[in-house]
């Protein structure tokens, strides 16, 4: 077991997430990070997609109940065991009784740790991962708590401590963030000068950022063209009739303010979305703070493709390396 | 007509295909959405993670390791020029008690009352007078008076998104909130724009509230019997008939829900599209036979 002494600010359980019930409104959850959740897990011998913790900004307070073998990766959030400092994507031994506290982070927004057989909660949907929304899965459908008891899984024996991600594995977390974007959906509503600012323009990550979708601030209104507007669409020239809501897509609510959804999304609503994030730089979206500087680019569909190979090449070469 | 043609086909980056059936609202723009939706599902196509119907589009999230974009594209224009619009669906009608001007959403509507359009009324007062109706009563009678059409399930886990059964003239329409709610209680009927709603889970929302039903309609624990099969109960093409009940019948049929024996009346039926087409007065009436 370990147990929660205390929860930090937003620390769930997470695995890669569930697919195939976004049509009911249940979206994908999972790590917002997948990455470095993937590493994590690699490192302690586990399978990339076991349950480990999502730990948000303000890290949780964990004491082991039990000898364990656990990495971290992602965000910087200066681990301490027992007051000293335990490396970054470095598997090492925690011992019955020791406790495991974080900073607050010096860059990145989500750091992942593992623990050698997982976080054992029950499949819910074919996933460990928490939907907080719908108060599901993870554990007891909701974010940790002080006094939480995690048990945890029978670990397969393959993971060893001192386990270290190559550096040409790691990734780097914080400054500037330049996130892809297939434009598309209803992009053509756009004015001609809308669709230009929102690439040029500089925003920040702005205080509404969460699972379910990172609000930007910081650049110009964005208007659409103007129209009657179709039956059951609603008022507002950014309204449509209500649609389903791909993850990492771009909606601007009234044209104010750009919002990015993610693994938590609702999974429809009645605003116009003028592109999508793509898959490759979901992760990125995750290790992001409030006012942390970010610019959106176009790439074409065959673009965001090829990212895709790059980020799979590169999970696959992790997985060669920690799988004998 | 907007059903008849082709569908606006767009990728939502790399893991969605986006489908706009129509940019406006209407049952044939459903209907057709739902014929090419199924008609997909039947392809059973690798790679195809979820097939997401919805009021009068869709989308298709696919893992373009498995299904290469393109592919699927040709795949799903393929099944939209073969699919047959259907005109009837085997379906069900169930009716949903309502608790109208209720305690709860009154007192949470007061709380918002600065984010709404017309701050010294309530959202009931207000929709009935936008709509053109006497009073609140005679609005309650019109969003019970027709069955609603499920035309969508999303939002949050479970939400169902609601289209009446009238003719367009009559169609109960309403803005949502100038800014969004940051609270809405559990199982609040919403209005935005022509669609009802029922609120799944406690949340942020940003519709017109104008009740409550005791009835869960999304459950992990699955513990009534209605909720067995999923823990999510509304499925697109579903056909809900709310009836109107007192305090003491809310609170009678709340405790039935916590003691785990309340129940819904769910009757099979066969919708045609047609005939609500040829009969949108009087057809109506006849779903709503169904649950006598």
């Amino acid at each position: 077991m370990i147990k929660v002494l205390k929860p930090g600010l937003a620390t769930s359980v997470q695995d890669l997430g569930r697919e195939g019930y976004y049509h009911l409104g249940i979206p994908p959850s999972g790590a917002l990070d997948q990455y470095a959740l993937s590493a994590a897990n690699h490192l302690v011998g586990n399978p990339p997609g076991a349950a480990g913790l999502e730990c948000t900004l303000i890290g949780p307070e964990l004491e082991f109940q039990q000898d364990a073998l656990v990495a971290l990766s992602g965000a910087l959030m200066s681990p301490r065991l027992d007051g000293e400092v335990v490396h970054q994507d470095t598997a090492f031994h925690v011992r019955a009784g020791q406790v495991l506290r974080f900073e607050f982070p010096k860059a990145g927004a989500r750091a992942y740790l593992a623990v050698a057989g997982g976080i054992d909660v029950p499949l819910v949907l074919g996933s460990r991962s928490t939907y907080t929304l719908g108060a599901l899965g993870g554990f007891h459908g909701r974010r940790l708590q002080a006094g939480d008891e995690l048990p945890i899984g029978e670990p397969t024996g393959q993971g060893r401590a001192g386990n270290s991600l190559p550096m040409a594995l790691r990734r780097s977390v914080g400054g500037d963030v330049t996130l892809r974007v297939v434009p598309g959906l209803y992009y053509e509503r756009l004015t001609e000068a809308a669709k230009s600012s929102f690439f040029a323009e500089p925003w920040t990550v702005g205080s509404e950022a969460d699972r379910i979708g990172y609000r930007f601030k910081g650049g110009s209104a964005l208007s659409f063209q103007p129209r009657e507007q179709p039956f059951g669409a609603g008022s507002d020239p950014s309204n449509i009739v209500d649609s389903c809501y791909p993850i990492g897509s771009i909606q601007v609510p009234a044209g104010l303010e750009p919002i990015v959804l993610h693994r938590d999304a609702v999974s429809g609503g009645g605003y116009a979305m003028i592109g999508t994030v793509i898959s490759a730089d979901l992760d990125l979206i995750g290790q992001m703070q409030p006012n942390q500087r970010a610019g959106f680019v176009a790439v074409s569909l065959e673009q965001a493709l090829d990212a895709r190979r790059v980020y799979k090449k590169r999970l696959k070469a992790m997985a060669a390396l920690f799988n004998n | 007509m907007a059903e008849t043609s082709p569908i606006r086909y767009s990728f939502g980056a790399d893991e969605h295909l986006f489908a706009e059936v129509s940019d406006s609202m209407s049952l044939q723009a459903f209907f057709k959405g739902m014929a090419v939706t199924r008609a997909v599902e039947r392809l059973a196509l690798d790679g195809v993670l979820d097939v997401c119907l919805a009021n009068a589009s869709f989308q298709i999230r696919f893992d373009p390791d498995r299904i290469a974009p393109h592919v699927l594209l040709d795949a799903v224009q393929g099944a939209e020029a073969q699919a047959v619009a259907e005109r009837t669906l085997h379906t069900r009608i169930i009716e949903i008690p309502v608790l109208y001007n209720d305690p709860w959403t009154h007192e949470t509507l007061m709380r918002f009352r600065d984010r709404h359009q017309d701050p010294s009324g309530t959202d009931l007062e207000y929709a009935a007078r936008i709509n053109g109706l006497a009073d609140v009563d005679a609005f309650i009678a019109a969003h019970s008076g027709a069955p609603w059409f499920v035309s969508m399930v999303g939002f949050v886990a479970g939400l169902p998104f609601m289209f009446q059964m009238v003719e367009r003239e009559r169609q109960l329409q309403v803005p949502k909130y100038l800014r969004p709610r940051t609270d809405t209680p559990k199982l609040t009927l919403g209005h935005g724009g022509c669609f009802g709603c029922i609120y799944s889970v406690r949340g942020a929302g940003g519709y017109q509230m104008f009740g409550v039903t005791p009835a869960p309609i999304y459950d992990p624990a699955q513990q009534l019997a209605y909720l067995k099969d999923h823990m999510v109960f509304f499925r697109p093409g579903d056909i809900v008939q709310f009836k109107p009940i007192d305090r003491e019948a809310y609170d009678l049929a709340v405790a039935e829900v916590d003691a785990g024996r309340f129940d819904l009346r769910i009757r099979p039926l066969e919708f045609s599209l047609d005939a609500f087409l040829a009969d949108p007065i009087g057809y109506p009436k006849t779903l709503q036979e169904a649950l006598a």
